[in-house]
């Protein structure tokens, strides 16, 4: 049966109508048309779907938009800021770290929570933490540029902010 | 790096068709001259005429009346950034600037028949015909500004789309008055000269990853067309399955399900939400039922089969008396190399959206071949093709024929129970594991022999392959739903076995050797997948030259190097041991090894080099580094280049190491990630790409060159870590002799 959900994404609260065992993939992107998150394996398995869940990069495939409004929702639709791409987005961009580009989303949520997070990861820590999506195009060399790029990028700023 | 900004607004907005259009690039484009591009706009689905014939200008480029320049391919993006790299050898002939440049991809109503996007080549074939129409147009534009400057035309210079005479000056854009350009293309226009490019052969940005980035609508599956519904089809548990029976009512009383379409053995739901159709389609998995024919041969029992069965034998290539040069060798070596079946693994399934609409079909697709799929979909439907019409979207990667043709017929198929309505068909994953034409299982059976000095002196390969190659080429049994319906449409398989033998044929310098095809018809739906037989051919080929070179007591690449006396062969391995190392000094637990191959024997020429290193007590081993040196003639983007090398040789990693479709009698058992790991971004090798960029030569296809050597590059670094020949893929540490290490 359907009800209404109460969700904050993006910064925006919504009132969606949608059946209570719907997962948030699905409320995303068919009830609030957003791209960002994308239909890979529903099953957790492939982080195609990612989005932040409180700041943590968490697939959405599974968990149902009900569940999810206990936290604030953000997608990759959501990381630009005044149409300004985020450090992340503008790393990848810049490295151009996409062939078919299908899991971008997943690496650029995994990512943006990781440095926020952890600065200065390794590469280590940053092969850690995208290990969940998959790409099937071999892009990862140039995804941990991007990454690396965009930390550096973080911490030139904050230094350069600091008195 | 710069990035063109050509979609430099990242605002929010509303997904309508109209700006779908326009994010893909479709909308940029001058209504005077493309009016097909406008009513698709407007949501008509009328099939036009494209223009010209393949022989004018207008076929492949076309200029509006703002001077933007319009570039028209038949081939389709699938990540290999082809839109970019066909823009600039436009842009670069023309001596117009990136961000005046816009592309048509893969439309049945405004491209050109390009057949497929496949094989590594587009830029040889559509590549060409427009750096020839480009060509063709600045002769006639220059003629053309000459008469205006009073100038000949030798005398003037381009720059930005602008010619200049002395100070006079006049743009293209005036010249042009949105005219289209129908002159016929020659074929002797003058070619820029390479020393003068701009932009050939620079690392230019891809404009479309800008949009991936920013989450814009960009994908088959971000499209949301008004009154849009959704469709899942129910497939067979297993090949050739019937269908006994379907919970009708049960199904139809779900909310939001609005149809059952059964045909035959054709099963789908369609409904106004996906998840609500997902549900219903849950519900008919469990509750059909079905008579299952048990698969057959088993694992177990597939490579005997395939020894046994292979038929149709044909002799791919014969030089001099193989049997006797071998019955003469002072030395001989034999060995048997295998391949299982292998899965494309798009990490999004497939999907299409069709809509039957006035009596016309529109279809968006992520095929690799509108125009043989809009003959396939005729046969189904029994439909003219004039009233078909096939717009290519990009998808997510296919690395082959995956599943995107067959979707597209589920959705053609459907679209015609539900008229008015675009219906999108999305397959789930378990779908596209179980349905999609896997790669071929092969066994190879290599013999050579060695001279008195250490030479080959005979060799000799023998392959046994299912096809390579069932695409839809206007047959419909090519298309899954076809075979399931009532009235059923049949497969016809066999005919070209080119795909199976690609690249068996040794490079090098053999005085004597022989090649033999066995054609075998195996349990599994196989197709192309990204380097067809080159996979295994070259992997068995160049595990057999180590071999040989360990037999001979020799290096394994100054044997290779003996061998080989093609310049360019030589120049890619020496950069690569230049570049990258070989071997100096021995460091216990790391293993290095090196193969070579130029793909299908006339397009890149590829080395891989493999590092792995073995934890002995844990019996494991894990590839650290793959590098390469690539010499696709001359390079249009060296980001693509390098960008399909890298990726090829991470893909081609995984397959080698850990890829198998498993299947029982039931039907196939990799029905997901878990059922079919691949590489995980852990366990990625580092990838490092050395690029020969050959200005003055041809461009040649790239895109494939690293599958083959890379499963053999890691073969041999196993061989030389722990001294075990492992020749059937997948290569798993179990495999392995570790009893020497305790
Ligand atoms: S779609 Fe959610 S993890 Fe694959
Ligand atoms: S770029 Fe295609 S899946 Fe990663």
């Amino acid at each position: 049966m359907a009800e209404i959900i109460d969700i904050k994404v993006n910064g925006e609260r919504h009132r969606v109508e949608a059946e209570a065992d719907m997962p948030l993939l699905y409320l995303l992107r068919n009830k609030l048309e957003l791209n960002g998150p994308k239909y890979g394996c529903g099953m957790e398995q492939c982080g195609s779907c990612m989005v932040l869940l409180n700041g943590k990069a968490m697939p959405s495939c599974v968990i149902p938009g009900s569940a999810a409004a206990v936290y604030e929702v953000v997608t990759l639709d959501g990381l630009a800021r005044d149409g300004k791409l985020s450090v992340v987005q503008k790393a990848f961009v810049d490295e151009q770290s996409a062939q078919c580009g299908y899991c971008m989303n997943g690496m650029i949520m995994s990512a943006t929570a990781l440095l926020a997070e952890n600065p200065k990861p390794s590469d280590a820590e940053i092969r850690q933490a995208l290990n969940r999506v998959l790409c099937r195009c071999g892009t990862h060399t140039r995804i941990i540029n991007a990454v690396k790029k965009a930390a550096t990028e973080m911490n030139g700023a904050k230094s350069a902010g600091k008195p | 790096m710069k990035v063109f900004e050509v979609f430099k607004t990242y605002g929010a907005f509303r997904t309508d068709r109209r700006e779908f259009l326009r994010n893909s690039g479709r909308l940029l484009i001058g209504f005077q001259l493309l009016p097909l591009a406008g009513a698709a706009l407007d949501g008509e689905a009328i099939p036009h005429p494209v223009a010209g014939n393949g022989r004018t200008i207008d076929s492949w480029l076309q200029f509006d009346s703002e001077g933007i320049l319009t570039v028209i391919t038949g081939k389709m993006e699938l990540g290999q950034g082809i839109r970019t790299a066909l823009m600039q050898m436009a842009a670069e002939e023309l001596d117009m600037p990136m961000d005046r440049v816009r592309i048509i991809i893969a439309d049945t109503s405004q491209t050109q028949d390009e057949r497929y996007t496949a094989g590594s080549g587009s830029i040889e074939g559509s590549g060409n015909s427009i750096r020839q129409a480009a060509a063709e147009a600045r002769r006639h534009l220059l003629k053309l500004a000459a008469d205006r400057l009073n100038a000949v035309p030798e005398k003037l210079t381009v720059e930005n789309g602008v010619v200049r005479y002395g100070t006079k000056t006049i743009a293209y854009r005036d010249l042009v008055k949105g005219q289209k350009l129908e002159m016929e293309v020659t074929g002797n226009a003058p070619l820029k000269k390479h020393s003068e490019y701009k932009l050939v052969g620079k690392a230019v940005g891809r404009t479309d990853i800008a949009l991936m980035a920013a989450a814009k609508p960009y994908y088959i599956q971000d499209m949301r067309l008004p009154g849009m519904v959704h469709a899942r089809v129910l497939r067979p548990p297993v090949y050739g399955a019937k269908l006994l029976s379907v919970p009708r009512e049960e199904v139809l009383k779900l909310p939001g399900v609005s149809q059952l379409v059964v045909n035959g053995s054709f099963v789908a739901v369609v409904a106004a939400d996906e998840f609500q159709c997902i549900k219903a389609v849950r519900l008919l998995r469990e509750k059909a039922k079905w008579e299952s024919p048990a698969l057959s041969p088993l694992p177990a029992a597939l490579y005997e089969d395939i020894l046994q069965k292979g038929a149709g034998t044909e002799t791919v290539e014969e030089k001099s008396d193989v049997v006797k040069n071998l019955s003469e060798a002072s030395a001989t070596l034999e060995a048997v190399y295998k391949r299982p079946y292998h899965m494309h693994g798009s990490i999004g399934p497939s999907c299409a959206i069709a809509e039957w609409k006035d009596g016309q079909l529109t279809i968006w697709s992520h095929s690799q071949g509108v125009y043989p799929l809009r003959k396939t979909i005729s046969n189904l439907l029994n439909l003219p093709e004039a009233k078909i019409r096939i717009t290519g979207v990009p998808g997510s990667g296919c690395y082959g024929h995956n599943g995107a043709d067959d979707v597209a017929g589920d959705a053609a198929l459907l679209a015609m129970q539900a008229p008015g309505k675009p219906v999108r068909v999305q397959w789930m994953r378990e779908d596209e594991h179980q349905w999609e034409p896997y790669g071929s299982a092969m066994v190879l059976r290599l013999k050579g022999g060695l001279d008195g000095d250490g030479r080959v002196s005979a060799w000799q390969t023998e392959i046994w392959s299912d096809t390579h190659s069932t695409r839809p080429g206007g047959n419909a049994g090519h298309l899954l739903a076809a075979r399931d319906l009532e009235k059923p449409f049949n497969l016809k398989s066999g005919g070209f076995s080119g795909g199976s033998h690609r690249n068996s044929v040794p490079l090098y310098d053999f005085n004597s050797q022989k090649i033999i095809l066995h054609n075998y018809n195996g349990p599994l739906r196989t197709s192309a997948l990204r380097s067809l037989g080159a996979y295994a051919n070259i992997f068995a080929l160049e595990s057999f030259m180590d071999e040989l070179a360990h037999k001979a007591g020799k290096d394994p690449v100054a044997f290779r190097l003996s061998h080989l006396k093609d310049p360019r062969a030589r120049a890619v391995i020496e950069l690569l041991i230049e570049k990258g190392g070989w071997r100096k000094g021995e460091k216990e637990l790391v293993g290095e090894g090196f193969a070579f191959a130029q793909y299908k024997n006339n397009a890149a020429y590829c080395a891989v080099k493999a590092e792995i290193l073995i934890d002995p007590s844990a019996k494991t081993y894990k590839v650290t580094k793959l590098s390469s040196a690539i010499d696709a003639g001359q390079t249009i983007n060296s980001t693509g280049v390098i960008s399909q090398t890298s990726g090829g040789m991470i893909q081609a990693a995984s397959w080698t190491i850990m890829e198998e479709v498993r299947y029982d009698q039931n039907g196939i058992v990799s029905t997901s990630w878990d059922k079919y790991p691949i590489l995980r971004f852990g366990d990625v090798p580092h990838t490092e790409v050395f690029l020969i960029d050959r200005p003055e030569l041809e461009p040649m296809g790239a895109g494939e060159a690293a599958q083959g050597p890379t499963a053999a590059a890691i073969a041999n670094a196993i061989f030389h870590a722990t001294g075990s020949r492992l020749r059937e893929i997948p290569l798993l540490p179990e495999k392995i002799d570790w009893k020497k290490f305790s």
